[in-house]
């Protein structure tokens, strides 16, 4: 058997990845790509709680289905606001989108 | 060693080198590349989660279409061939500090808190579980999701319309 | 039942007497099946190919591979094979080396991976899961993404408008056609492939039709052979490997054996859909069958059921090589206002009478139907009362 504490620090790591990610990389897309990873992250251990712990309705595995669906609805949202800062900028590279900045 | 043990440590390694790809990945289509196969890892530990279910809706929804979706993005957003920008922008030492940061807070309560539980010896079979329990305990959050995912539809395709 | 599964039972206990550990035994017995399921697609892949040629000559009216190997040319398969293992492999310059050689490999084996859950026969499944069908749905879309990264890597602007193209049908094909898939799982009440086909094998549907799916979901049926026609990218959804107009789309610049691989796949993928429809709409391997001279009744129920299984799945297939080769291909916002306009909403239709079905009974359906007919009347009276009055004609 598995202990609950690797699947939590599985868990951990991926979602350090992704705020470094998120925190880091230039493109925007790639930002993205660092949000989905943390998203992930927290889905692994929410599934893995509800396998360890005694839960009634497997409340884990509801939440991490909606955190999937709100995932791709974001997604889509986000690749469109993206695809609109390219058309503007013709760039997609987020130092570059300063215009806001005081 | 039990063979759960060793699976484990394989699809946790393989998915923790593919984050590691996708975030520090030159070219950006071969970061999309590992985020698919990471989505795919992860698809591999719900089934050792004993959460068949969650994972084929992960790569039905996830690699059959959020990462498709990320493609296309890419595609409409790049040029083949380039690539000799820089990854990383400045903030990486704070960035790295914040992370690594996050890492050791979280290990460090995992491992102080978290007790050594073993769960139910098996689940029961979650495909008409998580259906029930989606239309009765949790109908109203279904619905709610269900309108957000039209919001976002009718949202995406407005902001991404050529006008 | 009792006879394959006896048979792996008696090679475990085989196992056991000489020692050796249970993993090794289960890996083997993987390995073996991986083999035959290998085995089965590439000679199955040859002889569907061989078949398209000849069914393709003989609706064009001529004769097709005659001569290589004799008897209507059937060694011609053989012979592409052979010359597609000897062709150099090129990688074009400026393409994503990693990417490009990884893209064949991610197709086949999504694939392959479907061929999991497939019931050949009673007690013939390489593994019977409790998600089946959603599970092969979801390796199948992960083909989609092998045909992206084909196309995005070649370095080429047909690959990669090829590419999306294939990606945008895919996607939107997907959607109807597993809504259309919920019907039979609702009927059987299983997501599992074994329950479904056992939920056929009782009744029958006004006392003479076998209890297939078909008939009640004889929509449900047309959606998801239309959604699987586009799925695997036969015509009339062919934009992707338009030969016309893309020039191949998104396996343009993949020569020698990656495209052997496509080629591959793509045939694959089509025995796959035809297992699925078999086993969800037309009664898996259910047929009528004798207990043969000399074997047990077991075994004559599983060859008679393999033999079933293949007759109904080679006759989509032929059904579907036959409307490649007689229709016209639907241009590229032909084919999505058709998905989404046409077969999703069929399909929540489908759904919601489904279930509504299941609940309340069939005179409710029957009642529906009624209104509905009644309705379609009214409409069709009043629309044609209008055109008539626009047009000034009057018929007496």
């Amino acid at each position: 058997m598995v202990p609950l504490s690797h699947y939590l620090i599985l868990s951990a790591i991926l979602f350090s990845l992704g705020v470094f990610g998120a925190l880091t990389r230039r493109n925007a897309v790639a930002i993205l790509m660092s949000i989905e990873l943390m998203l992930n992250a927290v889905n692994v251990s929410f599934v893995a709680f509800a396998r360890y712990l005694p839960q009634t309705q497997l409340q884990g595995q509801v939440f991490a289905i909606f955190v999937i669906a709100i995932a791709a609805a974001e997604m889509a949202v986000a690749l469109a606001i993206v695809l609109g800062l390219y058309r503007n900028f013709k760039t997609v590279n987020v130092d570059e989108i300063n215009l806001m900045k005081w | 060693m039990d063979i759960k043990l060793a699976i484990f440590y394989i699809l946790a390694a393989f998915t923790v080198w593919a984050a590691g790809v996708v975030v520090l990945g030159k070219n950006i289509v071969r970061a999309a590349v590992a985020l698919i196969f990471s989505f795919c890892g992860v698809a591999g530990l719900y089934v050792l989660l004993e959460a068949e279910f969650l994972a084929a809706v992960q790569v039905l929804i996830y690699v059959g279409g959020i990462t498709i979706l990320l493609l296309f993005a890419i595609m409409l957003t790049s040029r083949i061939g380039a690539g000799t920008t820089r990854v990383i922008n400045d903030q990486v030492v704070l960035s790295a500090l914040v992370g690594a940061g996050l890492l050791f807070g979280l290990g460090y309560a995992v491992l102080r808190g978290i007790p050594a539980l073993t769960g139910p010896p098996h689940l029961p079979e979650t495909s008409p579980f998580l259906g029930r329990a989606l239309l009765t305990t949790y109908a109203l959050p279904f619905e709610v999701v269900s309108v957000l995912l039209l919001a976002g539809m009718v949202g995406a395709i407005v902001l991404a319309r050529k006008e | 039942m009792m006879t394959f599964a006896d048979l792996v039972q008696s090679l475990y206990a085989f196992a056991m007497a000489w020692g050796i550990p249970y993993v090794v035994f289960a890996l083997v017995v993987m390995a073996i099946q991986v083999g035959a399921v290998i085995g089965y697609i590439s000679v199955a892949a040859m002889f569907l190919i061989w078949w398209e040629r000849k069914i393709s000559a003989h609706i064009q009216v001529r004769f097709g591979p005659m001569r290589v190997g004799g008897w209507h040319g059937w060694a011609q398969s053989i012979a592409d094979g052979l010359k597609l293992l000897l062709k150099e492999d090129i990688i074009p310059r400026g393409a994503d080396r990693v990417v490009f050689v990884l893209a064949p490999m991610v197709v086949f084996a999504a694939s392959l991976a479907a061929y999991v859950t497939i019931p050949w026969a009673p007690g013939l499944i390489v593994r019977d899961l409790n998600i089946g069908i959603l599970y092969m749905v979801s390796i199948s879309s992960l083909a989609v993404v092998g045909i992206i990264m084909a196309g995005w890597s070649s370095n080429n602007k047909y690959s990669v408008l090829g590419a999306m193209r294939s990606a945008a049908q895919a996607v939107s094909y997907e959607v109807p056609m597993v809504v259309a898939l919920l019907g039979p799982v609702m009927l059987a009440g299983s997501m599992r492939m074994g329950a479904l086909v056992e939920a056929q094998a009782q009744g029958a549907w006004l006392g003479i039709l076998p209890g297939w799916f078909v008939f009640p979901q004889i929509l449900a049926f047309l959606i998801y052979f239309i959604c699987a026609l586009a799925e695997c990218n036969r015509l009339p959804f062919d934009i992707p490997e338009a030969e016309s107009e893309l020039v191949a789309g998104f396996h343009v610049e993949y020569s020698g054996m990656r495209f052997a691989i496509f080629f591959l796949a793509e045939y694959a993928n089509m025995f796959t859909v035809s297992a699925i429809a078999t086993t969800m709409f037309l009664g898996g391997w259910h047929g009528p069958w004798i207990t043969l001279p000399g074997l047990s009744p077991g075994l004559s129920q599983g060859l008679f059921g393999l033999a079933w299984f293949q007759v109904k799945c080679y006759f989509l297939i032929f059904v579907m090589m036959w409307l490649r080769w007689t229709l016209a291909r639907l241009r590229v916002d032909q084919l999505m206002d058709f998905s989404w306009k046409v077969l999703l909403p069929l399909s929540f239709a489908n759904l919601v009478i489904t279930g509504w079905v299941l609940v309340a009974g069939t005179q409710i359906l029957l009642m529906v139907l009624g209104v509905l007919f009644v309705v379609a009347l009214a409409v069709g009276l009043a629309v044609r009362a209008r055109g008539r009055a626009a047009t000034g004609t009057a018929r007496g």
